[in-house]
């Protein structure tokens, strides 16, 4: 059992959850995940770890109200435990050791960002984060993403900072100054455009993949990317990718798999379906 | 053994059929096909047994159960006894009683095989083990005197289980590391209630846990902790972490949606219960047309549960011939029974999928056998031109599994073989000192009889192991 140590909601739809897992707190590393599954008969989600406290026992995850699991998962309060949390998983983010980093997050792939940039601000890497939303009220680690350089924030609305994508801050700031390297992490289509724009430009670019996982142990494959025409199962052999390899319609397809069930068990949650067995097939 | 009955009177008692679930009734449900004998036909084929002096049925089991000793000792009306002598044996007698390939073992060489059929020895182990669960407070339970040594073992699986227990028993301080939230291994993840009620895992388990063994569970090692780390905090490890790569067909459209391993489509079924979505949070595609490509138990498996998942057709689609399928021979004929489709000398070569990237077909060859391959079995060729489409909505790959890197790629000093199994010796023991191996990692994908005789085995060689290596300063023998 994992005791919820903290909570805190930083967007409408978005909340940060410290949970006491004091191994994974102790060792874990930039760009690992774990999967947590909240009680039996849930399911098992991956989550990465945004930040860690050694000394609390504390590992920090954020995670975006989506479907009934990630909603039940938001609901819980300090003091409420999940059941099971298994990590760390996945590979170490690929670290430069020296130069400049250009890290985008979109949405709520910034908290997955915050540890890359925190990494490498470590090891002396000068970091620009450049992170957007809808509007202001879905920024999120702001601050916590100061402390390791400049911060460009963009809203869709103007909200907040910027107005525009992701991507047009980081054009610019590509074209200005020297990158060694891009991280990216956000919605599908915002891997692809940050992809597709530092291909050209001939700069390594490392995306965060999220595809739909079970057993994070490389035992089931449900995972399965294509990286220049070859498998990889992005629980073990990722989840981080060289973005210019990655075939990100087929992640998006893939991630879209099970979308009519999503709906069927959020009304079912809601009360408004009948508890039927399972009888949809594929469309 | 009692004169109460000639070999004569033996000789002219029948092989007890198993009662089974209905076929039409067991298609649409996901209890257990196979009932159990009832006493009275269980004593009556165990009274089948001749009690031979030079037992052969002994020799063909992989872990050396006394056979003819737990019949005689049923047939006495001994069963306490009957059960405690095939628990020494064999530590998981419930499970094996039900999913071991018994018509090539035991059953393959009794000597009544030769005139008729032979004694149905894995109905009489599941007899006696079920009465063994039901009466744990019968059996004697011994606490051994701690050794204060410390083992650990890396997963849940029917080779962890056996260790586990074998090492409790002389008095060794055991962990089980477990990736999963739940132990078992296959037990739990891949083979379905149907065939094994989960029920039965859990109790097993249970039994190891009232023991003094302790489960670790959702601790992957290779990740959480590795083989060198253990070796700081353990006086000796056993990895039986399983062959849970599943491996897939690499032809073009296997990404589709509607395409899984076989491990991913049982794994959300037995494991994360999504038979049960909405009830559970998991779901998984339940297509009308099922084609599961491969022939063996997996295969099976993952066939009939398509089946009772509402499938109108559940199909096998295997390159050899029926005499081939590597399945035990009752998953085949249960099958049969429940409307599983056959489609034999068929090799899949695409999967097509429409225009939202939904499997609706996968593109096959039809094969015929030739010359017998190095393993004696007759290598299927392809006739050309033969490719015809077959419609389907789900296709389930189980083709096989590797060996998971996962642990491995941490343990640089543990050797491996090409195929990325550790090596190990007989007694399990690896290159490393102190650090034993067996079960499917070992073996690539085999039995669960021979994972639990190579946990077995390497619990023998660590207990000899252990006793070469100096007790920890300061141990005081209270228990
Ligand atoms: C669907 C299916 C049906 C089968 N049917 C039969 C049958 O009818 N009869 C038969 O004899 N055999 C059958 N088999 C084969 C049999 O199940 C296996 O040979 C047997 O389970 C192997 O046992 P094991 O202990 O080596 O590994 P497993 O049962 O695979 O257990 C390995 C365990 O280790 C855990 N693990 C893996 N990596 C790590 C890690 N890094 N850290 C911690 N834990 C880890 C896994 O989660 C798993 O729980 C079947 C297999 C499948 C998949
Ligand atoms: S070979 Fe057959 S008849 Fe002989 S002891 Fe074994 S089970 Fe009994
Ligand atoms: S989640 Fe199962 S292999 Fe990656």
């Amino acid at each position: 059992m994992h005791r919820i140590l903290a909570r805190q909601t930083l967007s409408p739809n978005v909340t940060r959850l410290d949970v006491h897992a004091p191994r994974i707190a102790q060792i874990r590393q930039a760009g690992q995940f774990v999967i947590v599954h909240l009680a039996e008969n849930a399911e098992r989600i991956p989550l990465t770890i945004a930040d860690s406290n050694p000394e609390t026992g504390a590992i920090s995850l954020v995670i975006q109200a989506v479907g009934k699991s990630t909603h039940e998962l938001v609901g819980l309060n300090i003091g409420d435990s999940i059941r099971d949390v298994a990590g760390p998983l996945g590979h170490p983010t690929e670290m430069i050791a020296a130069g400049h980093a250009l890290c985008i997050g979109g949405g709520v792939g910034t908290a997955v960002v915050h540890p890359i940039a925190q990494g490498l601000h470590q090891r002396g890497v000068r970091v620009t984060s450049v992170i957007g939303g809808r509007s202001r009220e879905w920024v999120i680690f702001e601050r916590e993403l100061q402390r390791y350089g400049q911060v460009v924030v963009c809203t869709d609305d103007g909200s907040y900072g910027r107005k525009g994508f992701v991507t047009d801050a980081a054009k610019e700031i590509l074209a200005a100054d020297k990158v060694d390297m891009v991280y990216a992490v956000g919605p599908v289509p915002m891997m692809r455009a940050v992809a597709n724009l530092t291909r050209g430009l001939g700069v390594r670019t490392i995306v965060s993949l999220n595809p739909v996982m079970i057993d994070g142990t490389g035992m089931c494959g449900g995972c399965r990317v294509s990286l220049g025409g070859e498998t990889r199962f992005a629980c073990v052999d990722g989840p981080e990718f060289d973005g210019h390899l990655v075939n990100f319609d087929e992640l998006q397809d893939r991630l879209s798999t099970y979308r009519e069930f999503e709906q069927r068990s959020i009304a079912c949650a809601a009360g408004t379906c009948r508890m039927e067995k399972n009888t949809s097939s594929p469309a | 053994m009692s004169a109460r009955i000639t070999t004569k009177q033996r000789m002219q008692i029948t092989r007890q059929a198993m009662p089974e679930q209905a076929a039409a009734a067991r298609a649409a449900n996901f209890l257990e096909v196979n009932l159990g004998l009832p006493e009275r036909l269980a004593l009556l084929e165990a009274d089948r047994c001749l009690q031979c002096k030079d037992p052969r049925c002994m020799q063909g089991c992989p872990v050396g159960v006394n056979i003819p000793k737990f019949i005689d000792l049923l047939t006495a009306g001994k069963i306490a006894e009957a059960a405690q002598s095939l628990l020494c044996d064999n530590a998981l007698p419930a499970v094996t009683g039900r999913v071991c390939p018994q018509e090539t073992q035991c059953e393959a060489v009794c000597v009544r095989a030769a005139k008729g059929l032979p004694v149905g020895v894995g109905y009489l182990e599941r007899y006696v083990a079920d009465w063994a669960r039901d009466h744990r407070d019968q059996l004697p339970q011994v606490r051994p005197q701690p050794t204060g040594k410390k083992v650990a073992i890396v997963g849940s699986g029917p080779a962890g289980l056996t260790a586990a227990g074998e090492l409790a028993r002389r008095g060794h301080d055991v962990t089980i590391y477990e990736a999963l939230h739940k132990p078992g291994g296959v037990l739990v993840y891949g083979i379905p209630e149907f065939r094994l009620p989960k029920k039965i895992v859990a109790q097993e388990v249970e039994r190891l846990t009232a023991a003094g063994v302790k489960i670790e569970c959702n601790v992957v090692i290779g990740r959480t902790y590795t083989i060198p780390e253990l070796q700081e905090k353990f006086d000796a490890i056993f990895i039986a972490n399983g062959a849970g790569l599943p491996v897939f067909m690499n032809v073009p459209g296997e990404n589709y949606k509607g395409v899984y391993s076989a491990n991913e489509y049982l794994t959300r079924i037995n494991l994360m219960a999504a038979y049960d979505f909405p009830r559970s949070d998991t779901p998984v595609l339940n297509g009308q047309r099922v084609a599961v490509v491969g022939g063996g138990n997996v295969a099976m498996d993952a066939v009939r549960t398509a089946k009772r998942l509402g499938a109108q057709a559940a199909m096998i689609v295997y390159r050899r011939t029926h005499d081939e399928l590597p399945a035990r021979a009752e998953e085949v004929h249960h099958a049969e029974h429940e409307g599983v489709k056959f489609e034999f000398l068929t090799a899949p070569v695409e999967v097509i999928g429409n225009d939202k990237r939904w499997v609706t077909g996968m593109k096959c060859q039809k094969m015929k056998l030739g010359e017998p391959d190095s393993s004696g079995r007759r290598r299927p060729e392809v006739i050309p031109g033969s490719e015809f489409v077959l419609d389907c909505d789900v296709v389930v790959v189980a083709i096989g599994t590797r060996a998971n890197p996962l642990l491995t790629a941490t343990c640089p000093d543990l050797k491996l073989n090409k195929w990325g199994n550790i090596v190990a010796d007989e007694n399990g023991q690896t290159s490393i000192p102190g650090v034993f191996a067996g079960g499917d990692i070992v073996r690539g994908a085999a039995t669960v009889i021979l994972a639990m005789g190579d946990g077995k085995k390497s619990a023998q060689a660590i207990d000899t192991y252990l006793a070469g290596i100096p007790k920890p300063a300061g141990l005081t023998m209270a228990a």
